[in-house]
């Protein structure tokens, strides 16, 4: 299903999240406006505590709002109740996170195969794991798998049931430069094959050469939205 | 962390409060008796014997080993009681008239003794006079040496010798049909016939004597009297039972304990294996500090101190009352003249250091692992875990399971060792069920094997002595008899090599109906000729079997011995048999054709009646009936077990609870961040309970079956231990006991989870992501 360039994937209008710790109030959020399309690739940028995480859990279901609101693809996130949210995680989001939480239990295969069981639409999990250049490695157990490694397993996993988006919370975050690039070319080449929305947040302003479009949160507002005139290859990166 | 402590302290609770009750009431009951016995002047033995003069007894005193002797005149007799339709019987004993006698005296709770010349004054046990309300003054009925009397009751009095008040030949006490009573010496010897001689002796043994030896020399002495053997206190039956009930008391106080505070080591290992793999880095950094092992292991003992150390104590106080209200329920049931409840403090320092060490070794277990690294590699994170495919899939059936069951079934297999400990520590609480239940269930066999299939007669009639076997046919033409059975009992020591026992030697009708005797198949056997039938209990003592033979030493009347071969082996649960076709018994027994009692099966329109008719009869000396004797066995029993059951499954329930909810929490604790990764991943909550549960589920599963063969297994080791010469105990388990065993079990753990629940249901999803584990 292929769908027009323009149709926005996420809106969101007057988004706001304050967070309590008793007396005390953070604002997290301060109300975000922002639409995400289809089949781009975005960066989030900014200073610690800016609301990135914040902003993404909210996207991907994980958390809800104090205020505003969050459409995606036309339905209200904020009026979801758990079970819908849970069924949203399931069906159409991916993430993937600065510890790559995986189920140190089962093999790099099975951590795939746990997610496309759940799913309408899956790739085949070998095929998610060649496709983040893992195909040698399916029958290791996390702990048998480097870092980079590891992060990769967890965008196969991310990847495989084909989800309309892929939220990543600083994937490169625990890793060297040479692994972190090897992963972002995991996204990259994910988010140009299978046209998935991607949204990364990162603290590296070098990363953002590769989205379309750059975001800069500022104390829980959008500060500014740059455009890429071209997209770069995570190969050419270097930081 | 709050709840799994308290879950763990609950266990600890149980634990000790069953020990100090247990532990506290078997003391109290053994030092009152020891106090009861010395004040009374319990004798150390007894003989009885048909007829011997009183220059007798001055020949016995001077034997040696006898130190102080004291004759008496006592008798079995039928009593009516004016209200009560059932037959009575009373044991006669007489005691000197207006003072105590000097063995196994009374005290008096009411009234006073007999007096000299008043020829009708008794004195009652107090079980037989409570069951009846009879206060001094009232009166009762009696048939004494055949002559309707009326007794007037002026003391109420407790003895030594009658704890436990049982008839002869039955082993649960009746205080409705069988009483103990106390009647001026003169009056008796008179009634019987017994002027200036004795049937009955109690003597206490000099110092350093050997009972056995004793014994054989009066019995030497008593024999050309009818002597009917003498016996030292261990046979006496109410010091017997009394015993019995002690030493179950005894073994469950240190069995039962040890199990549940075996698991409560376990739950506290798991717990500080766990908070210690949650410290690790604080753990380095302390040594890093330079704080040495002692001083970090000291942190930690001193946190499981703290739960045994509280855990005891409310166990004690807990313990405590319960063992003060035990003690008070067995006041009442023993009839002892006074019982003060002490708690040792010997059994609270043994209760603290039972719990204390417990506690210490499943912390210290824990901690070893902990203290043996060094510092710099306790502040890095633990090396992950490592896992493999299960034996299952390993064997090639992984696609028998889905992805969600096999994290279930590789966590239980990498972490072999707890689970295992876990299966057992549940298999622990469902055996300590089966084994409480069981005794329910050995009961209720005994019950059904004695009285539907062995004893099926409605009433048994004895006579005075024994009868022509006309007596027989005149009952059975009794209006409402259906049919009646003769049988002949006399008393016999049975002898094979060292090993001897006195008994009776019960004849019996050829293919009785009334009175069978069963074999382990517990199907009817017809006595065969030739010889004896040994109850199996009767003969692993004489250490005899089939086709060997024994010396039967007839001890009524006239002694002699007679070699009689055993021709078979008997299943009897309740007291031990010695059983001879009709004919043969009369001939060994010497006295011609004749029977000592007839069994009888009535008309129930026609019972009351009946015994009405029976009790006119002079030589009849006793009636019994079988419902009765049974509904009092189970009446005495019955609201002891539930107690017992109820006790025991609130106890099994604590526990399992304990492990399962405790064994839960520190999966969730080891595993909720790959929990919160999956319902991130969009597992649904029951989804993710059941990768949570499901290892649980799988663990309990496991144990139910280990628990209830365990349970049979106790059952089996404390039948073995608790049997003895009055009851062989039937290892049987019903159904309903299993049943009960694994529902509690099944309740806990639904329990267990419900309260994990909640905080599965509240896993923080953003807060795990954030952090490196
Ligand atoms: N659970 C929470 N409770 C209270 N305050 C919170 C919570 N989560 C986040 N915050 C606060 O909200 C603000 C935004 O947090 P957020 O995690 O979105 O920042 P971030 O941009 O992702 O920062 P970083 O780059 O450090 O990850 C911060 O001030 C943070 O302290
Ligand atoms: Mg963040």
């Amino acid at each position: 299903m292929k769908a027009q360039p323009i149709e926005a994937v996420f809106e969101t209008r007057g988004l706001t999240k304050v967070y309590h710790m008793g007396e005390v109030q953070v604002h997290a959020l301060r109300g975000i406006d922002l639409d995400l399309y289809h089949g781009e690739l975005v960066v989030l940028l900014g200073a610690s505590g800016s609301g990135k995480s914040t902003l993404v859990n909210i996207l991907g279901g994980l958390d809800t709002a104090t205020d505003g609101r969050v459409l995606y693809r036309g339905t209200d996130l904020t009026r979801a109740g758990e079970r819908e949210l849970t069924q949203y995680r399931r069906e159409c989001v991916g993430f993937v996170f600065q510890f790559y939480n995986l189920i140190p239990s089962l093999t790099a295969l099975e951590n795939v195969a746990l997610v496309t069981d759940l799913a309408a639409r899956p790739i085949s999990p070998l095929e998610a794991l060649q496709l983040v250049g893992l195909g040698e490695r399916v029958h290791h157990f996390p702990s048998q798998l480097s870092g980079g490694e590891q992060q990769r397993v967890a965008i196969a996993r991310a990847i495989a049931k084909s989800p309309q988006v892929l939220l990543c919370d600083e994937p490169t975050g625990a890793l060297d430069s040479e692994t972190g690039i090897i992963v972002l070319e995991a996204l990259d080449r994910v988010n140009r094959e299978l046209g998935t929305t991607t949204v990364i947040i990162t603290h590296n302003v070098v990363q953002g050469e590769i989205a379309e479009r750059v975001i800069h949160l500022k104390d829980g507002r959008i500060s500014e939205i740059a455009r890429n005139e071209r997209r770069s290859r995570p190969s050419g990166l270097t930081w | 962390m709050r709840g799994q402590v308290v879950a763990i302290g609950l266990v600890i609770v149980a634990g000790v409060s069953v020990y100090v009750t247990m532990t506290s009431v078997s003391n109290t009951l053994q030092r009152t008796l020891n106090l009861y016995y010395r004040e009374y002047a319990f004798a150390d033995a007894f003989a009885s014997v048909r007829r011997a003069p009183e220059p007798a007894a001055e020949r016995l005193r001077r034997l040696p080993g006898v130190a102080e002797l004291e004759t008496r005149v006592a008798a079995i007799v039928n009593l009516e009681i004016e209200g009560f339709t059932d037959p009575v019987s009373g044991r006669i004993v007489s005691v000197p008239e207006g003072a105590q006698p000097r063995m196994n005296r009374l005290f008096i709770r009411e009234g006073r003794l007999v007096e000299p010349g008043r020829e009708a004054e008794v004195v009652l046990n107090e079980t037989f006079a409570e069951a009846h309300r009879l206060r001094p003054g009232d009166e009762l009925g009696a048939v004494i040496a055949g002559r309707r009397r009326t007794l007037t009751v002026v003391g109420i009095a407790l003895s030594p010798e009658f704890l436990y008040q049982v008839q002869p030949g039955s082993l649960f006490p009746d205080p409705e049909r069988f009483g103990v009573l106390w009647m001026g010496r003169s009056a008796l010897e008179t009634a019987y016939g017994m002027a200036g001689a004795f049937n009955e002796l109690a003597f206490t043994l000099a110092p350093g004597a050997y009972g056995r030896d004793v014994l054989e020399r009066v019995d030497r002495v008593l024999a050309p009297y009818g002597g009917r053997g003498a016996y030292l206190r261990d046979d006496q039956i109410s010091h017997s039972l009394i015993s019995e009930e002690l030493n179950q008391l005894e073994s469950m106080a240190l069995l039962l304990p040890s199990i549940v505070l075996g698991v409560a080591a376990f739950l506290l290992n798991i717990v500080v294996s766990r908070l210690i793999t949650q410290q690790r880095d604080q753990i380095g950094i302390l040594k890093a500090f330079g704080y040495s092992d002692s001083t970090v292991a000291l942190h930690y003992l001193k946190l499981v101190l703290v739960v045994a150390v509280s855990g005891a104590a409310v166990g004690t106080g807990l313990g405590a009352w319960m063992g003060s209200a035990m003690a008070e329920l067995y006041l009442e049931y023993f009839h002892f003249p006074y019982l003060a409840y002490r708690l040792d403090p010997g059994v609270v320092f043994a209760a603290v250091a039972l719990a204390g060490g417990a506690a210490v070794v499943g912390a210290a277990l824990a901690a070893r692992r902990a203290l043996k690294l060094p510092p710099a590699e306790a502040m890095r994170p633990a090396p992950p875990a490592s896992y493999r495919a299960t034996v299952l899939e390993r064997i090639g059936l992984q696609r028998l399971v889905d992805t969600p069951t096999r994290i279930v079934l590789r966590n239980i297999e990498r972490q072999w060792l707890k689970s295992g400990l876990s299966v057992l520590g549940i298999a622990g609480a469902c055996a300590i069920l089966v084994m409480g239940m069981f005794w329910q269930d050995a009961f209720d066999h005994i019950l059904h094997v004695q009285f539907k299939i062995a004893q099926r007669e409605d009433l048994t009639v004895t006579f005075t002595e024994p009868t022509s076997a006309a007596a027989t046919s005149e009952l059975r033409s009794l209006p409402g008899v259906q049919h009646a059975e003769p049988f002949r009992n006399f008393a016999v020591r049975l002898r094979n090599a060292h090993r001897s026992y006195d008994a009776a030697i019960e004849g019996l009708a050829p293919d009785p109906y009334l009175r069978r005797v069963i074999d382990s198949d517990l199907n009817p056997i017809s006595i065969p000729e030739g010889g004896l039938v040994l109850s199996k209990n009767l003969a692993d003592i004489l250490e005899v079997g089939p086709g060997e033979e024994i010396i039967v030493e007839v001890m009524e009347g006239r002694r002699y011995e007679r070699n009689v071969q055993v021709v078979a082996i008997a299943e009897q649960f309740l007291g031990v048999g010695a059983y001879m076709a009709l004919d043969e018994a009369n001939r060994l027994a010497g006295e011609g054709d004749a029977v000592s009692g007839t069994l009888l099966m009535v008309d129930p329109r026609y019972e009351e009646q009946l015994i009405e008719a029976l009790r006119e009869r002079p030589r009849v000396a006793s009636i019994t009936s079988r419902e009765r004797t049974m509904a009092s066995y189970t009446e005495t029993t019955a609201e002891m077990l539930l107690v017992f059951t109820f006790v025991l499954s609130l106890f099994a329930g604590v526990i399992a609870l304990g492990v399962i909810y405790n064994s839960i929490r520190i999966t969730l604790s080891e595993r909720d961040r790959e929990l919160a990764s999956m319902r991130v991943l969009g597992f649904t909550r029951g989804e993710v309970a059941y990768v949570l549960l499901g290892e649980m589920a799988v663990l309990v599963a496991l144990s139910i079956p280990v628990g209830l063969a365990l349970g049979a297994f106790l059952s089996m080791l404390s039948a073995a231990s608790l049997q003895t010469e009055m009851y062989r105990i039937p290892v049987v388990l019903g159904r309903g006991t299993f049943a009960l065993a694994a529902a509690v079990v099944l309740i806990s753990s639904v329990l267990s989870a419900l309260l994990v629940r909640r905080r599965l249901n509240r896993l923080d999803l953003i807060g795990v992501l954030k952090t490196r584990e």
